[in-house]
This record gives C-alpha cells, sequence and structure tokens, in this order.
C-alpha cells in the first residue's frame, strides 16, 4: 500500500475540521473518481464535523447528482435533505456548474443590461460562452470567487472539470487575461475607439493583408461582430481580471487546501505528478493525495505464485472448482495489488513529502448518501 | 469467420470505414485504441496515419517518442511490413497551411503569427478551429498519388464523448460564425466526408457506470446528428467469471486444506470476502455490458493488459481488433 511506503498519512478530518480551512479543491486527472470524492468530503464535513457546507461539482454522473438531491443545472446551491446532521449542526448544500449562466452573470456584474443583451446576442460571445476551451475551467473558478465572496459558507469543496490536461484548471484564468489583453484585441478595438467605418484603419500592412484575408475568408459580417464582440470584452476587461487575480490568491492562502485525487494507474499518477509540482511552483497549497480505488488482499501473506500454484494443485486433483476460482481470484488481486504500489510508488518517490491516502476499491459504484458516507469514512481511515 | 480468414482481409470488411474516429470518457484508453487501431489496420503492407488534435502528445507519450510535429511521422512498424504514420494536428499551422494554399501568404503568413493573429483567431471561433482539425483530416483521409490512395485508413484519437458531438458537427458550428466564404465551403465539404460511409466513429468505454453511460449518450448523440458508429469498444475487459457461483467457506476451507495452505478462520474468511466483492463486481459487469449490448452497435471487447500499455501490449491489442474473434 503506496501510503506505508515513505509518504506521510493524510488525515482528512484534521483538514475538514479545521476552522481555519474554507475551501477545499479536489483537481486530478478525469475518470479518478474526483467529483464522488468531492462530494463524500463536502457530506463527511457536514456530517462529522458540523460544517455548514457547500460542494460545487462540475458534471456529475447522474445518479451521483441524484443522490445529493441535484436534478437540474440550475447553478444554485440546493440544500441536501436527509443526511445526518442531528448531532453535528452542519449542512450540505450542492450545486452543479452551468457554465454559459456563470458567464452571462459575469456578463451582467460588469455592464448595464442594454449592452449585456447585445453581447448575449453576438455570435462570437455565444461560441466563445459555450465552447472556449477553458472557459469552463474559468467559470469554476468564477463560480468559486463567487461563492466565497458571500461569505454564507464554513467550507467550499469544488470539483474541477475534466480537463485535457489538470493544469489547464491553474491557467484558465491567466490564458483569458492574456487573450483579452492581447495585441490582436487592440488592434481589433482600433476602429470601434476611432468610430471609423474601414476596419482596420490604424495598422500594419500585414494586419492590412490579414483583414482583407479575413473578410475573403469568412465574410465581413463576422468582422463586424467579432468587432463588436471584442469592444464589448474590453470594457469589461478590468473586471474580468481583477476577478482572476482575486480568485487566484484565494487559492494560496492558507485557508485553502488542495487535494490531489488519482487512481493507481500511469496516466492518472503521472499526471497528479505533474500537478503536484506545479501547484508547488505557484506555492498553492497541496494539502495531500487521495488514491482513489485502491486494490488490496485481504489475506496479504498469500502471495500470488503461491495462490496460483496451489489452485494448479487443486484443479489437477479435481474435486474443489469452487476454491480454485476463489485462488486463482486472490492471485490475480495480489498481482494487482503489486502492480498498483509499483505505480504509486512514481509519485511517493517524486514527493515524498506529500501525505499520502489510499482508498480501497468499491465493489460497485456509487450512488447514494450511505455510499458518500462510506468513501468519506474510508479516506478519513475511519 | 474462418479463423484461416488473413487478418487484412478482415481489415477490409469489418473496418470498412477509411476514417475511424475514436472517442470516450477520458481514462477509458481511447489515445491506446486508437493506436492499436491504427496497427492493426496497417498489417500486410499497408499504412495508416494515426493523428491527434487536442495538443496532448498523448500519441508520443504512448510510443515513448520526442513529441509529435505538425507533419507526418513514421511512427511505427507493423506486422507484414505495415506502416503507421503519425501527426498531431495544430490547428493555427492548420490555418496557415489553409491560407498559404490559397492565398499564397508566404512571409506574410509568419507576420500574422507573430502578431498572434492565428492564435487568437482559433481561440476566439471554437468552431474554426474544428473545421480546421477536421479540413486536416478530411485532407490526409482523401490525399492520392499517382491515382493511388496515401493512407489506407487514418485513425483519429478523437475529443472526449463530452465533446466529440460539436467537434465533429462542424458546419453547424461554423454557420453561426461563417455564413459564406470559403470556410462555409470546407466545413460543407468535411461534413459530407464525416457523414459518409467513409466514415465510421467508435466509442471506448469500460465497464463502468459512468463511461457506459457517456457512451450511450453519446451514441445517441452522434445518431441524432447523423454519424455513422462504427463499434463500441469495450476496453480492459476480463473473462468472465466460470461459475459465478459464490462458494460457502465450509468448502472452501476443505479446498484450501486439500491444497496444503493454511485455512484458519481469518484466511477463510479473507478470501471469502475477495471472492464476494468479485462475484458483485462481476455482476455489475454483466449488467453495463447487457445495456451496451442493448444499443444494437456491434461491441469488440479488448482484454486488460496486466503489465499496462506497453509496444507488446498494443500489438495484442491490434490483434484482438482487427485479428479474430
Amino acid at each position: 500500500m503506496p501510503s506505508d511506503n515513505a509518504a506521510p498519512p493524510l488525515d482528512v478530518d484534521q483538514i475538514l475540521a479545521d476552522p481555519g480551512v474554507r475551501i477545499v479543491v479536489c483537481c486530478g486527472a478525469g475518470g479518478v473518481g474526483k467529483t464522488t470524492t468531492a462530494a463524500a468530503l463536502a457530506l463527511r464535513a457536514a456530517e462529522q464535523h458540523g460544517r455548514r457546507t457547500v460542494v460545487l461539482t462540475i458534471d456529475p454522473a447522474r445518479r451521483l447528482a441524484q443522490s445529493l438531491g441535484l436534478t437540474e443545472l440550475d447553478n444554485t446551491p440546493r440544500q441536501v435533505k436527509g443526511i445526518d446532521v442531528e448531532e453535528s449542526g452542519g449542512e450540505l448544500h450542492a450545486m452543479m456548474l452551468d457554465m454559459k449562466r456563470t458567464f452571462d452573470d459575469v456578463v451582467l456584474a460588469h455592464t448595464d443590461p442594454a449592452k449585456a443583451a447585445e453581447i448575449f446576442a453576438n455570435p462570437f460571445y455565444q461560441a466563445m460562452s459555450s465552447t472556449f476551451s477553458g472557459t469552463q475551467e474559468y467559470m469554476a473558478m468564477e463560480k468559486l470567487g463567487q461563492l466565497h465572496a458571500r461569505g454564507e459558507w464554513d467550507l467550499i469543496v469544488v470539483d474541477t472539470p475534466p480537463s485535457r490536461s489538470a493544469l489547464d484548471f491553474l491557467d484558465a484564468p491567466a490564458r483569458l487575461s492574456r487573450f483579452l489583453d492581447g495585441r490582436m484585441l487592440r488592434l481589433l478595438l482600433a476602429p470601434a475607439r476611432t468610430g471609423g467605418r474601414s476596419v482596420f484603419s490604424l495598422v500594419t500592412a500585414s494586419f492590412g493583408m490579414f483583414s482583407r484575408v479575413v473578410q475573403k475568408v469568412l465574410g465581413a459580417q463576422l468582422l463586424t461582430d467579432l468587432s463588436g464582440f471584442v469592444a464589448a470584452l474590453d470594457s469589461m476587461f478590468g473586471g474580468f481580471r481583477q476577478r482572476a487575480e482575486q480568485t487566484y490568491r484565494i487559492l494560496q492562502a492558507r485557508e485553502t487546501a488542495f487535494l490531489l485525487v488519482a487512481a493507481p494507474e500511469p496516466d492518472a499518477v503521472r499526471e497528479a505528478a505533474y500537478f503536484a509540482g506545479r501547484l508547488r511552483e505557484e506555492q498553492m497549497p497541496l494539502a495531500g493525495l487521495v488514491l482513489n480505488r485502491v486494490h488490496r488482499p485481504a489475506v496479504p501473506e498469500l502471495g500470488a505464485q503461491e495462490s496460483r500454484a496451489a489452485a494448479e494443485r487443486l484443479a489437477t486433483a479435481g474435486g474443489h472448482e469452487g476454491a480454485v476460482e476463489v485462488l486463482r481470484a486472490h492471485a490475480a488481486l495480489a498481482e494487482q495489488a503489486v502492480r498498483e504500489q509499483r505505480v504509486a510508488a512514481r509519485f511517493t518517490e517524486t514527493f515524498p513529502q506529500v501525505p499520502t491516502v489510499s482508498v480501497t476499491a468499491q465493489p460497485a459504484d456509487v450512488h447514494d448518501v450511505d455510499g458518500l458516507r462510506t468513501i468519506g469514512a474510508a479516506i478519513s481511515r475511519s | 469467420m474462418g479463423a484461416a480468414q488473413h487478418p487484412a482481409d478482415r481489415a477490409g470488411t469489418d473496418w470498412p470505414a477509411r476514417l475511424h474516429v475514436v472517442t470516450g470518457k477520458g481514462g477509458t484508453g481511447k489515445t491506446s485504441v486508437a493506436a492499436a487501431l491504427a496497427l492493426g489496420l496497417a498489417a500486410d503492407g499497408r499504412r495508416t496515419l494515426l493523428v491527434e488534435v487536442e495538443g496532448r502528445q498523448g500519441i508520443a507519450q504512448l510510443f515513448g517518442t520526442e513529441p509529435l510535429p505538425y507533419a507526418e511521422r513514421h511512427l511505427a512498424d507493423a506486422p507484414g511490413d505495415g506502416q503507421v504514420y503519425a501527426l498531431a494536428v495544430d490547428a493555427g499551422e492548420a490555418l496557415l497551411e489553409y491560407l498559404d494554399m490559397f492565398y499564397k501568404l508566404g512571409a506574410a503568413g509568419r507576420a500574422l503569427r507573430k502578431l498572434g493573429a492565428i492564435d487568437f483567431a482559433t481561440t476566439i471561433a471554437p468552431g474554426l478551429r474544428d473545421v480546421l482539425l477536421t479540413g486536416k483530416l478530411k485532407e490526409a483521409t482523401t490525399r492520392t498519388v499517382d491515382q493511388r490512395r496515401v493512407y489506407d485508413a487514418v485513425v483519429l484519437d478523437a475529443p472526449p464523448t463530452g465533446r466529440i458531438g460539436r467537434f465533429l458537427n462542424v458546419t453547424t458550428e461554423t454557420a453561426r460564425l461563417a455564413k459564406v466564404g470559403p470556410i462555409k465551403t470546407q466545413s460543407e465539404g468535411v461534413s459530407a466526408l464525416l457523414r459518409s460511409p467513409m466514415t465510421a466513429v467508435h466509442v471506448v468505454t469500460l465497464l463502468e457506470e459512468m463511461p457506459v453511460q457517456e457512451t450511450i449518450d453519446a451514441i445517441s448523440e452522434l445518431a441524432s446528428l447523423g454519424f455513422g458508429m462504427g463499434r463500441v469498444i469495450i476496453n480492459g475487459a476480463r473473462p468472465p467469471l466460470p461459475s459465478g457461483r459464490l462458494v460457502t467457506e465450509a468448502e472452501l476451507a476443505r479446498g484450501l486444506r486439500a491444497a496444503g495452505l493454511p485455512a484458519d478462520q481469518r484466511i477463510v474468511s479473507g478470501l471469502h470476502d475477495e471472492a464476494r466483492d468479485q462475484i458483485i463486481r462481476r455482476e455489475l459487469e454483466d449488467s453495463l455490458r447487457a445495456d451496451l449490448v442493448e444499443l444494437g452497435v456491434p461491441l469488440v471487447e479488448l482484454p486488460l493488459l496486466p503489465d499496462g500499455v506497453n509496444r507488446a501490449g498494443l500489438d495484442v491489442l491490434a490483434r484482438a481488433l482487427i485479428g479474430g474473434d
């Protein structure tokens, strides 16, 4: 078990109970149980530690969402009923991120209704708010900032988007900011500022050629739309950047705890190691690694080879088919456990100081509150 | 299907498409499956192109090579003198190539890049980016030299299930932005290819709840958009348990003693618990498999590779895909 190697054990309860911790961010590759982990931790914070908790999920599995009472994507935290908080006095609220609506809200917050309506109608805004790579990451940050600013919660647990790379999550605000601050934007803004009819009148020869090409390839209407969109963004730009920077600072603060979530598979562990290095660079507080879906035999002293040899002996002798199957299954499980340890060790060797907890694979998928409670207990080793 | 049938023949008849789009939920191993398919389809003197479009360099990582440039490079050999080439399509490079083809940009193209125009254009209009990426795919799929196709098949390591519909549905996405002009014409050409029998979309899944749900959702979305389904590919499948019946602890204890192993209560109940969990897991897998069968799309199962996906493992997967049933 990787947690028994060199890494100190991760004490999740200590984090969840600490009133100084206001934000827990779960990050890692897709398909490692990130959303389930976030939901399980939030439930535990409410039930065991009496905290008023909200969990922000991104694209949860349908049945998991239902188990939290989330039936629609309405971008508002809803209280989760039917959980065991009588003794602790905690609360659990849950919400699913609606990327487009969050973007719309940002626009509304930074401009007047008439201007906002104009922006919403712009085809570039429509494309960008629903498909720009990085929008989901940026909007997750934005929503986190909003929830944090409301100050209603003791603890916010955030699930991060299934990025093509975990880094997108940290880079998105900066990328959007760079994009809005870029030279191209300045160039495109020139006509809007001079009020001139001719697009790109103030710019270089190559840019003039670019605009001719764009007109030819994409049509003049497109340039008008683009120019309008860019001008609209420009008016909101200060607000955009300020918010992104605010959220970034919150993430660096002592009130935030990052938890890496991984499974003992090469890709997921590589992603986790990459992210750990990156968090260190950005001076963001990495609290530990949750290694999900770890297989461990109940009878570790019976090794894979011995088990398989015994199975073959029995099979030859005949008469114990049931036991043969059990021994073969045990051998496969023991082999898998060894393999997983080897994979997990790649992380531990690089980051020996990062506290780690291994969570045993569940035989079935989790989609109710009881299941989340079981996972929460497993992560906390209690 | 006789066992004597040649893999290359099977590649032609069972995988008739020329452009294979491989999608799947993140973490299901779609890059490995796409690579294995490119290897399998290259068997016996064929030539295939394995393409990625998301800038992840997943192919390079898988094959342990240097990051792939925006150029077609020899990647691997397949059995019987087959060859797999690889290409990482970059939207910015594709835009420059495209503009150059129509407008002879030369040095002006480099100036545009310096200005950030290319990044800007591909960032602000994701539909434009996708039409450039799929346009490059179309070009590679239909390219001929001396009236012979350059590639027998092109395999795309495609965006994941959550984005695949939008990625392939280029016409609708670009129509929102470009109402006339060559980009519109281009996107219509790409759309025609993607919706023709030349293209098949394959969905990779694991026998786990969420990947299976996403597979079902993706197939219904792709069907409603008019794309042709190839296979559902179950990755990491384990052979079924022979009996699926759980032994009693007493039976197990007798078996352990007969095998000369210790059989105290702790060991017996420990092994019994392991076997019970395994049966629960397998029953869930069986029910998920049944859900996939109901889709009516041909299923292929790829074995779990105990040592992870290495080059030898890819050949195993390639044979499982193309070689035989």
